[in-house]
This record gives C-alpha cells, structure tokens and sequence, in this order.
C-alpha cells in the first residue's frame, strides 16, 4: 500500500516509537500511584515527555502540559473550560468539527455567541475579519493552525497579536501543525494550545494534550483519581493534576516519548522540507491534468496536503479507485470540515486527500500522479 | 521492623512536581529519593522526597532557584 492519508494518522512510525511502546507495557506500574518501581518508571517517562513537549511548543512550565486522548479531547477541555455563558467567540471557516462541534454546542446550549472569519474560494481568510468580528463580549479566538482538508496555513503571529491586543484568549488547534511546524506560545501569544500524538508527532494514537499558559484557569470537566490529595472532595486545583483524572495512558504517553526524541533528532525542519518537496511534486503532476481541480493556496505556507476533485466524479469512487486499483491510500468526503467544504463549493462532490508523510518517497508521489492521469483519462 | 530515623521529607501538590524533584535532584548530584507520604504528615497517598535532616539547606537552595512547586519541608522520625 502507499499510504497517502497521513493527516489523518501517521501509519508509519519510528520502529523506537513501537519499541517503547512494547517496553513500557512489559514494565509501567500505574504512574503517580506509589513509589515503587513501576510506578515511577512510568511516572518519570510521563514527565520526561511533558519536558519534550514543553520545550517543542514554547510552554513555558513542563507541568502545564496536561495529557488528554488526541485533540478532540483537549479542545473539548479547552472550549467548555474557559467559555462561559455570555461570551462570544471568533473562529474561522477552516474549523475541524473537533473544535466546531462543541462551540455549536456551547452556542445551543450556553448562550455563547459565535462568529467565523469567512474563507474565500482557495480557502484563504482576510486577517482584518477578525477585527471586523470583534465585539464587547468577545471572549475568546479558537482557531486551527493548519487546514486538515487544504494544507492551508494560518499566521498564528498575527492572530495571536490581535487576541493579545484585546485581552482574549486564544485557543490553538495544532492537530495538523504538531511535528511540522514551529510552534511558539510565547511568540504567538497562545494561552492554550491542543495537539494529538498520532498525526505528525508520529506518536501512538490515544496520545495527545493541552498546554496551558500560566494563570489561565480551566474548569476540569472530567474529576475522579489522581493519586494527591485523596481526601479533598475537588479536583486539585494545580497543573497537570487539574486536568487529569484517571490513569493516563502510560504505554502510549512512552510511544510519544520516543517519537518526539525522534523529531528532535530529525529535526522538524528536516520533516517539513521533505513532505514540502513531495506535495510540490505532486502538485506539478497533477495542476495540469485536464479535469482535475485543486483546491487550497499553493502560493502560501503550508502543510504537505493536497485536495483535489477530477471532474465530477464522487470522491468517494475515485479514492475507492485509488485503494482498489492501485493501493493508493487517500481520504475522500468531507473530512469533518464542513464550513471549508461549503466555502470551497465542494458540500456535494467531497474531496480526494493526499496528505504526504515523512516516510513517503517520490516513487510513491509519482505513482499517485500515474494513477490521477489515468483516472482522469 | 525498620529502625526509626530523623528525615527531612519534602512533599508536593503533584505528581509531576514529585518527580521534577527527582530529575532535578538526580542532575545535580543530590541525595534522597521519592517514598510514599508519611501517614504523619497527611492521610494522602501521594509521594514525598526523602533526604537526609543534614541536606535541608542545600536541597531549599535547589527548589528555590529552580522555582520548583513544594507542599513544606518536614523533619520527621520515620
């Protein structure tokens, strides 16, 4: 198989990521829950891993980086942890469900107000929107870092410095950007950032968290063990232990832990120059195939993802082409990012996305565009 | 039974602080170790830094200017 689906998960890891994997469940005790051997192996890994990601995204304290199941669940923490009822919130067109979903919720349910910065046809926003949408009860910016269905990347300098400027919070989805991208919560003025292990960390799935800047409080949604302070009857209030209750994923959490030694090592501009040659590539064998659309901003920066259409075939049947004929692994429909569709006009057709890994090579980007050309001819 | 001893035991509001201590304690050559919390100090079941009473000084010195997060310096007949 070629795999081209790895905005959606990363198939390919590091073998050390497997092999620390396999190591910590042959050794991990419950961490935080004793002082036995066990227990600290799997603690002091944990906390090794909150210094990696600490120093990777800029946050400031190792012991503000809180570990949740992937984004979805950090976002979930982040949005009904700091929006209160009354509060209006600026996002963007470019939103995965995993943060639209529960701002609508938060707007049916809370009385919170939304407002989104409009994308336009190559899925491209006007910073000056934000702006524009500001009002008195403007709380809060949520906003992805990069589009999961169009590469597309967002200037988290600037939004930061507009949400920073009017006292907002700003909240980030790094689910496509983690690994490939710098990120710098100081520069960028990001009071919580949310990112998932298994994309381009090259981590385990089930793996991934929220860093949060000091002084920002978030309500816990979730409360239970935590192995301190046993006989308060709250959640304790300090970081990472507010935010985490229940046994952490241990075996995943080691995963992550070898993969984020493995970036340092690579380096993720060594990463995001690879998979940048690879799209560009790809996106010369496929501009100029009669019927074939491309959509996003070539011209931008951006991640190693390609979203394209051929004629009006249903993108469902061309990546069933693809995986059938030619064992080309692809995402087609609507990737879960249902206001970037309708502003690409692409609510009906979907779309076919090719999203290029590290471990992806240029035989493979060409065989992809041989199997476009013929699909299309 | 084990023999009862003077310790100065540090504790903590977390976890991850508990084992900062350990990382920072082990980078520089300081002594003690990690041990569940004394029933003494709180019913919790959390874990505390156990050292020597004679370490006190250099271990306060470390958590200060590393701005570690400690619950109290103890001494204590453990």
């Amino acid at each position: 198989m070629i795999y081209l689906d790895n905005a959606a998960t990363t198939l390919r890891k590091p073998p050390q990521v497997v092999d620390a994997v396999a190591r910590a469940m042959g050794s991990f005790g419950n961490s935080a829950r004793g002082t036995h051997e066990g227990s600290l192996a799997a603690s002091r890994v944990i906390y090794d891993t909150r210094c990696s990601l600490a120093s990777l995204f800029g946050c400031e304290r190792p012991d503000h980086v809180a570990f949740a199941c992937n984004s979805t669940e950090a976002l979930n923490i982040a949005i009904h942890g700091c929006i209160r009822s009354g509060d209006h919130v600026i996002s963007t067109d470019l939103e995965h469900n995993s943060v639209l979903r529960p701002l609508y919720r938060l707007e049916r349910e809370e009385n919170v107000s939304l407002s989104f910065v409009p994308a336009d046809k190559r899925g491209s926003i006007d910073y000056a929107d934000f702006e524009r949408l500001l009002q008195p009860e403007t709380r809060a910016v949520v906003c992805t870092h990069a589009s999961n269905l169009t590469g597309n990347v967002l200037d988290l300098v600037r939004i930061g410095q507009f949400a920073h400027a009017h006292g907002l919070l700003f909240i980030v989805d790094a689910s496509q950007s983690a690994g490939v991208l710098p990120i710098d919560m100081e520069k960028m003025h990001i009071d919580v950032l949310c990112f998932t292990g298994h994309k381009s960390l090259m981590g385990p799935q089930g793996t991934g968290g929220l860093c949060v800047r000091e002084g920002v409080d978030i309500r816990p949604w979730k409360v239970g063990g935590t192995g301190v302070q046993t006989y308060l009857h709250e959640q304790p209030e300090q970081m990472p232990t507010r935010l985490e209750a229940g046994t952490l994923n241990g075996h995943g959490i080691a995963g992550l832990n070898a993969a984020l030694d493995f970036l340092q090592e690579t380096g993720i501009e060594t990463i995001h120059a690879h998979e940048t040659a690879l799209l560009r590539r790809f996106v010369e064998g496929v501009r100029d195939i009669p019927g074939v659309t491309l959509y996003g901003d070539f011209d931008c920066e951006r991640t190693a993802v390609a979203a394209l259409n051929i004629g009006s075939m249903d993108s469902g049947e061309v990546s069933d082409i693809l995986a059938e004929d030619y064992g080309i692994a692809t995402r087609p429909g609507a990737h879960c990012a249902p206001r970037l569709h309708r502003a690409l006009g692409t609510e009906e057709q979907g779309a076919v996305r090719f999203s290029f890994g590290w471990y992806n090579t240029e035989e493979e980007v060409d065989e992809a565009v041989r199997a476009v050309r013929e699909i299309a001819t | 039974m084990r023999e009862k001893k003077l310790w100065l035991v540090i504790t903590f509001h977390t976890t991850a602080a508990a084992i900062a201590m350990e990382k920072l304690c082990r980078a520089q050559g300081l002594p003690g170790r990690l041990i569940p919390v004394p029933r003494e100090l709180t019913a919790d079941c959390g874990m505390a830094w156990r050292a020597g009473t004679e370490d006190r000084a250099a271990l306060e010195t470390m958590v200060a200017q590393e701005k570690l997060e400690a619950a109290g310096f103890h001494e204590l007949m453990i």
